[in-house]
């Protein structure tokens, strides 16, 4: 391309969207590191004069270690179902000749377009009935199944680019489907595999409709739901509010800086294909 | 997430294209059965499919969760077209839907857009525009609250831009909040979806207009634009599908009020159903809201002709 004067409109444009981004995430950073009463007086965009981590030992104490080691559980079972399940069905998906794998994939497509809470009122009775109302694995069944579709979206695109020479060699050598799928399929599927990975642990971290509506007691509590009780009882706390918030996104903040490019080539793949 | 109206073509072609592989020199290698899919479509069925059909059936019911349902044909149905505050919330969603899309769609194709040049600067920015979508919908809606609180608030401090309001008090000022709130959530997810596909548009096209000194917009008009209709219909939908089913930032940000005044289907039957008990009318909204954001999804891909340009898909 040919030399270009600088586009003024769209390095304004972004350095405006950075704002709209970043000023929030600043309020909320500086307030969690100060009193409720220097807050009040302060104003959200003051530095805080007494630095504290009160609100933080505060809120790890009123609850939320119970809350994030139950998130940890749901998210790791999660992700366990997740690619547990979809790693074979993906497989057969692209491998498989057979008309019923065809419908099964029909099916998993026509999931995308399910939103939650279409089921919500069914999942309620169901998991009352069984047994598992405010019991995390209430919660780690649906959402793991809701997280399924697009996971298998995602792995099937990548599984399709294994070339079919590659199957042939391996069936020559005599190789059974168990030894192809786990010494050609699974190795050559990795990055597809990190990206349903880090996708279905996000969906299950950031999960709030089930959570609501299938657990009460603090003790099958998870952070979403911990947030939520925070605003509806001590909504004036704004320092312990947000540090819950600021709690609740820490992990996530990690797994995206190790995991960003997963990530983000996953979630394009959703949207593009 | 994407809907099957745009999935189920380009997909099930995929099947088709697997199955019927050129040349016969493959036939020797040996296909995994059923099987392989069996577990996840059991567990599928299970969890997603069965309590959908459920919900369809319930929606045919008056249930108060404690006696047996009973089936009492399309009385809940009759019920939500006569009950003002289902009609009032319908028309509230479809609104909601609209201001979101018409916002975020120009918003997230400029940064799309803009984010696809290689400069390292947007690089890095774009990964800091992308932290809102890491968050859960509690999180970002707990944040706003407190960014947006009267009392406590940016407002209280900055008087000049937001007068003594209680952004939360009036319906028009508690939408924008709204519409606010998601566009601040969602629009890295389609800045992402127009980034990928402002990258795959081939580079010749803009050589050819620069020799023909086309500048800068008219390139953005005449190649940039048309080469992203599909993701066009494809972000539409997401967000047309997204909006209709807001319901985590509503019940946090705003609790349906004032009044009814931001009361949208979603939270209107998740009250119908977790408040007074009403079961059955709920399910009815609830197939409601799938019924709408598939029509409208359908209707965008017809209108677009979305579904006969598989072809400009490829490379996305």
């Amino acid at each position: 391309m040919s030399r270009r004067r600088p586009n003024i409109l769209a390095g304004f444009g972004s350095t405006v969207w950075l704002l709209v981004v970043g000023l929030p995430l600043y309020v909320m950073l500086v307030a969690t590191f100060q009193s409720r009463a220097d807050y009040g007086s302060n104003g959200p965009f003051a530095l805080p004069k007494h630095f504290t981590l009160d609100n933080y030992v505060n809120d790890f104490n009123s609850g939320f270690g119970q809350y994030f080691l139950n998130t940890v559980i749901v998210t790791l079972s999660v992700v366990a179902i997740v690619v547990l399940l979809v790693a074979p069905l993906s497989y057969a998906i692209v491998r498989s000749r057979s008309r019923v794998t065809g419908m099964v994939f029909r099916l998993f497509l026509l999931g995308l377009a399910i939103p939650s809470q279409a089921v919500i009122v069914p999942m309620f009775f169901a998991m009352s009935e069984a047994g598992l109302y405010d019991n995390l694995v209430g919660i780690i069944l649906p959402t793991a199944a809701f997280a399924m579709p697009v996971c298998a979206l995602i792995l099937t695109g990548v599984m399709r680019d294994i070339t079919p020479e590659l199957y042939e060699a391996m069936t020559m050598d005599g190789a059974t489907h168990r030894r192809v799928f786990f010494q050609l399929v699974l190795p050559l599927s990795k990055s597809g595999i990190s990206t349903i990975v880090v996708f279905s642990a996000l969906q299950a971290w950031n999960g709030f409709l089930f959570p609501l509506v299938l657990t009460q007691s603090a003790s099958s509590k998870v952070i979403t739901m911990g947030l939520y009780d925070f605003q509806t009882e001590h909504g004036v706390d704004m320092p312990g509010m947000l540090a819950a918030v600021v709690l609740s996104m820490l992990p996530i903040l990690l797994v995206y800086l190790f995991a960003r490019r997963a990530l983000v080539q996953g979630l394009m793949g959703v949207g593009g294909k | 997430m994407t809907t099957t109206a745009t999935a189920v073509p380009a997909a099930s072609k995929g099947v088709q294209r697997s199955g019927r592989r050129p040349g016969r020199s493959h036939e020797g290698a040996s296909r995994p059965g059923f099987a392989w899919a069996a577990p996840a479509a059991v567990f599928f069925g299970l969890f997603a499919i069965v309590p959908l059909i459920l919900v369809v059936v319930l929606s045919f019911a008056t249930w108060d969760g404690l006696s047996d349902p009973e089936f009492t044909g399309l009385d809940n149905w009759k019920k939500l077209f006569d009950d003002p505050i289902m009609i009032k919330s319908l028309w509230l969603s479809l609104l909601l839907t609209f201001l979101g899309v018409a916002v975020q769609t120009p918003l997230s194709i400029l940064l799309g857009v803009w984010a696809a040049g290689h400069q390292r600067n947007r690089a890095v920015l774009s990964a800091i525009y992308f932290i809102p979508l890491l968050l859960s919908a509690a999180a970002v809606s707990v944040l706003w609250r407190a960014v947006l609180d009267p009392n406590f608030g940016v407002p209280a401090h900055a008087k000049w831009l937001f007068g003594d309001g209680n952004l939360f008090g009036n319906q028009s000022t508690a939408i924008g909040v709204l519409i606010f709130v998601s566009t601040w959530q969602f629009t890295p997810l389609h800045t992402l979806i127009y980034q990928g596909a402002a990258r795959s548009v081939p580079r010749v096209l803009y050589q050819a207009a620069e020799i023909d000194g086309a500048g800068r917009y008219r390139q953005f008009f005449h190649i940039t634009l048309p080469q992203l209709r599909n993701s066009v219909v494809t972000s539409m939908i997401l967000m047309v599908v997204g909006g209709l089913t807001t319901f985590d930032t509503v019940l946090i940000l705003t609790q349906g009020g004032p009044g009814t005044d931001t009361t949208i289907s979603a939270y209107y039957m998740y009250q119908k159903a977790f408040k007074t008990f009403d079961y059955g009318t709920a399910s009815a909204i609830g197939v409601m809201l799938v019924l709408v954001a598939t029509v409208i999804s359908l209707v965008m891909v017809r209108l677009t002709g979305y579904d006969k340009m598989n072809s400009t898909m490829e490379g996305m």
